[in-house]
């Protein structure tokens, strides 16, 4: 392919091509292929997909996508209640856009209702959704807490802002989901054909190295934890194949730029007053105990699921929809029988094709196919 | 200084649904407002149609709505906006645009002072583009039926004779042009909608084009295939397009594609793309292969460009529309726009 240059190879460029010399070396190294390799996070698979990263590694490399998507690991109950939610007359669901076309358990979504007539807004922080409860005193905001370590502390401080400024008017619906119980359930199945984890920057900022011990030390897994630039994630597959190569499984923090091994103790701090752990339910692993975040006593008011007390079934799952063999690595977007036929990014069937996040979403974009 | 207590002249003065009735206010308004500001015979004879003379050449006809908010940003207004845009889609078959008609569809409460604030710049885009206005209409629609002003324009423009430049004649081996820096006018617009107080170092992109057009036409001729303004959907939304309706794959390099720092960075905060951002003054030009030298000498002079670049080539049709090599030596597929950009989660 012949393609206009502008200007010679610069630094990012010949640090990623150095990057990938190294790891063909290392994966000579490593016994067993294909080395199939778990990103956990959204936006690691974004990033992988964006910047081609597929094209680039050497055959015998198996990258796959993790349950590390906030919208896709919500379960259909969640979306069914925050769609009821918004039927309440004198509510506002005030949420992140990605959730907005999530189809809940009968095809409808938050979309479907603001267009007949619900007041759903898009706000890109918890803070906003606050404002708006100051802003509109006679409405009852009510926002969607969706998102893993790294947005819950965020949420957890606008809990105690809205209890200093006494609101009677915001209310959070806390879907958080917590990080490592999940990946102990991921693995604790048996079922994973995992051996090495590219763990999560943003997430790892917050809760820091040691949640992942029990992965190298339990199962043999191989964890780096990696940034989301192309070269970061480069230099996580390199520690990973290292590991691997050596036989020596650990937690490699291959991110210290932002995350130290204690994690961020003020986030933590800020979450562990407001939340508690709490039994989760998650889309393609089912009810987790622990994985979850539930509102404290002490902050009860601000509890949507306790102030409006809806009672939503969590649906049974008969559904075409291969999502949640998709979030667990057991299959690829291109196993699903609906993928890029009856589910497009245009029309989603399920939460991985919403959202920009989402391994579906991602495939159908970049294509997932080496082109 | 004393006030002039002229009712017409009152600056806090609003629209009202009488300005729409077609009786005397409607009638005052016209006269007031748009007749004062673009006046051209045509457009004096306020009759029914505009009768324009017998042209030499393909008649091209394009039309626009714009429902952009807010209705003022940095870099332009919606008026600017609905002039220019008309007259870059006449321009992208390669016409030159001759008139334009104005539809307003204005709400009942709308500030008179923003109205006249839009035509003056309707009028100031008019006449820089040497293209009148030679037709209008106004409608005022309750309050909440429209928000705050939406603008119609349709125009006219004359193609000369023997030229077609439409993405069914590119073929593999072509080369690809952008005019210049893609995504400045979708960055601004949703900075300002986010309010986001981000101070960008960017704005709107809105600009006539024709006069550019004319003068690649003027020297490639035929060797441009095609043009076309990535507007609502960006760059790779046109570029997807074009390359399904040639039957081809487009290979581009992202490292080519113009994006400013800043444009960059609000899309990192918002979550964006800057390939699916909308442009408002800018163009892709596909061009035969011998052609891309030159066609790149005449963008370099043009006021009109904005650091403009070769981006890509035509290959033989592939497994998908279009190819990008990302900066690190990556290839991944570039699809078309899906719903509205969402911001990202987390």
């Amino acid at each position: 392919m012949s393609l206009p240059e502008s200007g010679g190879l610069d630094a990012k460029r010949q640090r990623v091509d150095a990057l990938l010399s190294a790891i063909c070396r290392e994966l000579d190294r490593v016994p067993e292929r294909p080395v199939r390799i778990m990103e956990v996070c959204g936006t690691h698979t974004m990033s992988i997909f964006r910047h081609g990263l597929r094209h680039l590694l050497p055959q015998g490399i198996e990258l796959i996508s993790g349950p590390g998507c906030p919208v896709c690991v919500t379960s259909r109950g969640q979306i069914d209640t925050a769609i009821a939610l918004s039927q309440l007359p004198g509510v506002t669901v005030a949420t992140f856009g990605d959730m907005l076309r999530v189809p809940g358990s009968s095809g409808f979504s938050l979309a479907k209702a603001r267009a007949s007539g619900a007041d759903v807004r898009i706000v890109y922080s918890p803070f906003d959704a606050l404002q708006l409860a100051v802003k509109e005193s006679w409405r009852k905001i009510c926002f969607l807490g969706i998102g893993f370590e790294t947005t819950a502390p965020v949420v957890a401080a606008t809990i105690e802002m809205a209890a200093r400024m006494g609101l009677e008017n915001f209310f959070v619906f806390s879907c958080h989901k917590t990080m490592p119980n999940a990946l102990r359930a991921l693995f604790a199945a048996g079922g994973s054909r995992v051996e090495a984890l590219l763990c999560p920057g943003h997430v790892s900022a917050i809760i820091g190295c040691s949640p992942y011990r029990f992965l190298p030390e339990e199962h043999g897994v191989a964890c780096a934890i990696a940034g989301f630039e192309p070269d970061d994630i480069l230099v996580g597959i390199l520690s990973l194949l290292r590991q691997l190569a050596s036989g020596r499984p650990k937690v490699d923090n291959c991110y210290p730029r932002a995350v130290n091994s204690q994690g961020n103790p003020r986030a933590l701090a800020s979450m562990d007053r407001v939340f508690r752990l709490a039994d989760s339910d998650w889309r393609g692993l089912g009810l987790i105990p622990e994985s979850g975040l539930s509102i404290r006593q002490g902050f009860e008011q601000f509890d949507a699921g306790r102030r409006f007390s809806l009672q939503v079934e969590e649906p049974d799952s008969v559904s075409p929809c291969r999502c949640d063999e998709i979030i667990t690595g057991r299959s690829t977007p291109l196993e699903c029988p609906l993928f890029s036929r009856a589910c497009t990014p245009a029309s989603p069937y399920g939460p991985c094709m919403v959202s920009s996040e989402g391994a579906c979403a991602a495939w159908y974009r970049y294509g997932g196919q080496r082109i | 200084m004393k006030q002039d207590m002229n009712r017409s002249e009152d600056p806090y003065e609003v629209i009202v649904l009488d300005h729409g009735s077609g009786g005397l206010a409607s009638s005052r308004l016209v006269r007031e407002i748009f007749l004062s500001r673009l006046s051209n015979s045509y457009l004096e004879e306020l009759e029914d149609s505009a009768v324009l003379p017998p042209a030499q050449g393909s008649i091209a006809f394009s039309t626009d709505s714009y429902v952009v908010d807010p209705i003022f940003f940095p870099g332009g207004d919606i008026g600017e906006l609905a002039v220019n845009g008309t007259i870059n889609d006449l321009a992208m078959k390669g016409a030159e645009p001759s008139a334009l008609s104005l539809g307003l569809i204005l709400e009942e409460g709308f500030s008179r002072r923003d109205l006249e604030r839009i035509v003056d710049s309707i009028a100031r885009a008019s006449e820089e583009a040497g293209v009148p206005v030679v037709t209008g209409d106004t409608k005022v629609v309750p309050r909440g039926k429209a928000d705050k002003i939406f603008i119609n324009t349709a125009g006219i423009g004359i193609i000369p004779h023997g030229f077609t430049f439409s993405s069914s004649r590119i073929r593999p081996g072509d080369r690809i042009l952008v005019s210049g820096y893609m995504g400045d006018h979708g960055a601004t617009i949703m900075t300002q909608r986010q309010g986001l107080s981000l101070d960008g170092g960017f704005e709107s992109d809105t600009r006539a084009l024709h006069r550019l057009v004319g003068r690649l036409v003027k020297g490639l001729g035929q060797e441009i295939r095609a043009f076309r303004d990535p507007t609502r959907g960006g760059l790779a939304t046109s570029l997807v397009e074009m390359a399904a309706k040639a039957g081809v794959t487009f290979e581009i390099s992202e490292k080519a594609v113009p994006v400013r720092e800043e444009v960059a960075q609000v899309c990192d905060i918002l979550g964006l793309d800057p390939l699916y951002l909308a442009n408002e003054g800018k163009m892709i030009l596909v061009v035969a292969d011998g052609a891309a030298e030159q066609a790149l000498e005449i963008l370099e002079a043009a006021p009109e460009a904005d650091r403009p670049a070769l981006i890509g080539t035509v290959a033989e049709k592939g497994v998908v529309s279009v190819v990008m090599e990302t900066e690190v030596g990556g290839r991944r597929a570039v699809e078309m726009l899906t719903g509205e950009p969402l911001p990202r989660i987390c």
